[in-house]
């Protein structure tokens, strides 16, 4: 184990093939790999019909796509070219949800990304290994929880009845606050939220790169007079610095997903200001309100910045000698 | 080895820091734990977010498992979820995954294009409940199972598991005559079970906890997961004047226990399982975000 390799096989473009040659030669290729091809055809006609069909789908993004003509609507509803985009970009929502996807998933990653680092900087210094492995089940167990008993936590622990918080509050002889409806304490509780539920997840790949650090390093520090401090900053670090690396790249890529789920369960109309993201907008606008072609635009706004993203981190990836997702 | 003192301060921190972290993520637990069993003579006293109740009741626990309760016929629902949607799964993963670890596959490259890309670029939330429409998916049970059919990330790492497997193997059964079906159920499916574990486990977590495919597919509340019936307790309210409509019925209970204990006992309810189960699987989960990454 001396190296993490997130890379996929490196994809050559020989399929499909150009010359008439190669195309009998993948012909051949078929049939002798019919047995294949037969066990796929389910998988991929998963594929085709619920990730492909779908972008073929964001054409109603150019329509005024009427609903209640269900499959015929794809093509029958009037074309409008690019209106819902400028209507989006137009409108004064646009910056309002722009700016909270961004701040929001910022704020995720200023406090989110190095504190599974340091925890498991921490928990690498740990002698007892059943003390460690105590706490590192304890601190991934809400990874696991669904999102609708977190966001059930996180209410009951910030309710104005009693909830643990308000005791803390009355303690210190305030009133009881109902936190989830102030905007100036919303985006903490998001950025809370997440903190609690994945910074012991986020710590094993880290913890797994460090046990892969050639222990002989240690020992030569120690010879050297390096402390422990001193060998966490010389040796551990620099160490684990091409998964941080790489944690650090694919996290930017994914900055548009600021926590849909999350945000749906706890937001409410008087905190839309400072928590309405692109997800919930295209959700309320789209699946509540109807307005599919609208909403249509605004998702594939938001794809298409996010596969730039994506294809912009990973060149990054391969800038700084990463092996990269593809 | 000797430490110097520095070193042994640091160490006192470091160990009563990691045990306030630990105490941070059991809290929530434990609160709403408690305040589960409250009674409701307490709670008329004491209000709810009790660290020690005086006596154990069970009152909330009775009314929600009851088995004519909406909350048991959803536990039974999400049951039958995470059975036949984990069993689905696998059985379209697997032959995926494996058929793209074969090294000398045609097209190869274009079919794993073909999948990756759906990992960066989707329609979006508009067009696929659409797809799922249109289909004639909503308001059905398979709503909640189709579109999460495949999970291309989670098939990328059962891949990389069996291209792990020695190809001699397989090149050694081929001598032997063996046919592609015998060589995938009796040598490939076995030699891989420890990836089809995690990634299973994976697929069953990931189908327990889900509710929004369910919130926005389905209208009939008798076909609601556990996770969307928490929901609803927790945002709606109880809906106990409402007898025929509520989510829960309390016609026949004369004294129905407090609300937040009611949800506090729900919030227990819907994570029991995964709580149960977490011990003996923990490993599989952490071996997973390794497997296929980790390469030695």
């Amino acid at each position: 184990m001396d190296q993490i390799d997130l890379s996929l096989p490196k994809i050559s473009p020989s399929f499909p093939p150009k010359k008439s040659g190669q195309f009998l030669e993948t012909l051949r290729g078929l049939k002798r790999d019919r047995f294949y091809y037969l066990l796929i055809i389910l998988p991929l006609l998963y594929f085709l019909v619920f990730r492909y069909l779908p972008m073929l789908g964001v054409v109603i993004a150019f329509q005024d796509y009427d609903p209640f003509l269900g499959i015929e609507g794809f093509w029958t509803s009037p074309w409008v070219g690019f209106t819902h985009f400028t209507n989006f970009i137009k409108s004064i929502f646009f910056w309002r949800i722009i700016g909270n996807t961004l701040i929001i998933s910022g704020l995720k990653l200023l406090f989110g990304f190095p504190a599974p680092i340091i925890l498991a900087l921490l928990l690498n210094e740990v002698r007892s290994t059943l003390f460690k492995r105590a706490v590192q089940n304890i601190s991934y167990l809400p990874h696991f929880l669904s999102m609708v008993v977190v966001a059930g936590l996180v209410r009951s622990m910030l309710t104005v009845q009693g909830g643990l918080f308000n005791q803390i509050v009355r303690l210190f002889g305030g009133d009881p606050i109902a936190f989830l409806t102030y905007p100036e304490y919303f985006r903490g509780i998001l950025v809370g939220t997440t903190l609690w539920q994945e910074i012991g997840w986020g710590a094993i790949l880290y913890l797994a790169a460090m046990s892969t650090i050639n222990i002989e390093l240690y020992e030569a520090a120690a010879m050297d007079g390096a402390n422990k401090f001193q060998q966490a900053l010389n040796i551990t670090l620099p160490g684990i610095a091409y998964v941080i690396a790489i944690q650090l790249i694919f996290s930017i890529g994914g900055l548009l997903n600021a926590g849909f789920e999350q945000i749906l369960l706890l937001y409410s109309p008087g905190v839309y200001g400072v928590a309405d993201i692109i997800d919930t907008y295209v959700y309320r606008n789209g699946l509540l309100g109807r307005q599919y072609s609208f909403a249509a635009a605004v998702g594939l706004f938001k794809s298409l910045i996010a596969l730039l993203l994506m294809v912009g981190a990973n060149r990054v990836a391969k800038w700084v000698g990463q092996p990269g997702l593809w | 080895m000797k430490l110097s003192r520095g070193e042994r301060i640091f160490e006192v921190f470091n160990t009563f820091f990691l045990v306030i972290l630990s105490s941070i993520f059991l809290i929530p637990f434990l609160s709403v734990l408690s305040t589960s069993f409250i009674s409701n003579a307490e709670y008329v006293r004491r209000g709810a977010f009790i660290l020690v109740p005086e006596k154990i009741d069970f009152g909330a626990y009775k009314l929600l498992l009851n088995s004519s309760s909406t909350v048991f016929t959803a536990f039974l629902v999400s049951l039958s979820r995470v059975v036949v949607g984990t069993f689905l799964n696998l059985a379209l993963t697997f032959p995926l995954a494996y058929v793209l670890s074969r090294p000398k596959l045609t097209g190869r490259s274009f079919l794993t294009m073909f999948v990756f890309f759906t990992m960066i670029f989707s329609g979006g939330l508009v067009p696929n409940f659409l797809v799922v429409e249109n289909l004639g998916l909503v308001n059905s049970f398979w709503s909640m199972i189709l579109p999460g059919l495949i999970n291309p990330w989670w098939m990328l790492i059962m891949r990389n598991f069996i291209m792990g497997i020695p190809e001699e193997l397989h090149e050694a059964a081929v001598m032997d005559g063996a046919s592609p079906w015998t060589i995938m159920t009796r040598i490939m499916i076995p030699l891989s079970m420890p990836a089809i574990a995690t990634i299973g486990l994976f697929y069953a977590v990931w189908h327990w906890n889900s509710w929004f495919d369910a919130a926005i597919y389905l209208s009939d509340r008798a076909k609601y997961p556990l996770q969307l019936v928490l929901r609803a307790i927790l945002e709606a309210g109880l809906g106990y004047e409402s007898t025929g409509t509520g989510i829960i019925t309390a016609s026949e209970l004369t004294e129905p226990p407090p609300g937040e204990v009611l949800k506090a006992a729900m919030i227990i309810v819907s994570t029991v399982p995964i709580l149960i189960v977490y011990p003996f699987v923990q490993k599989y989960f952490v071996k997973g975000v390794m497997v296929g990454s980790v390469k030695g």
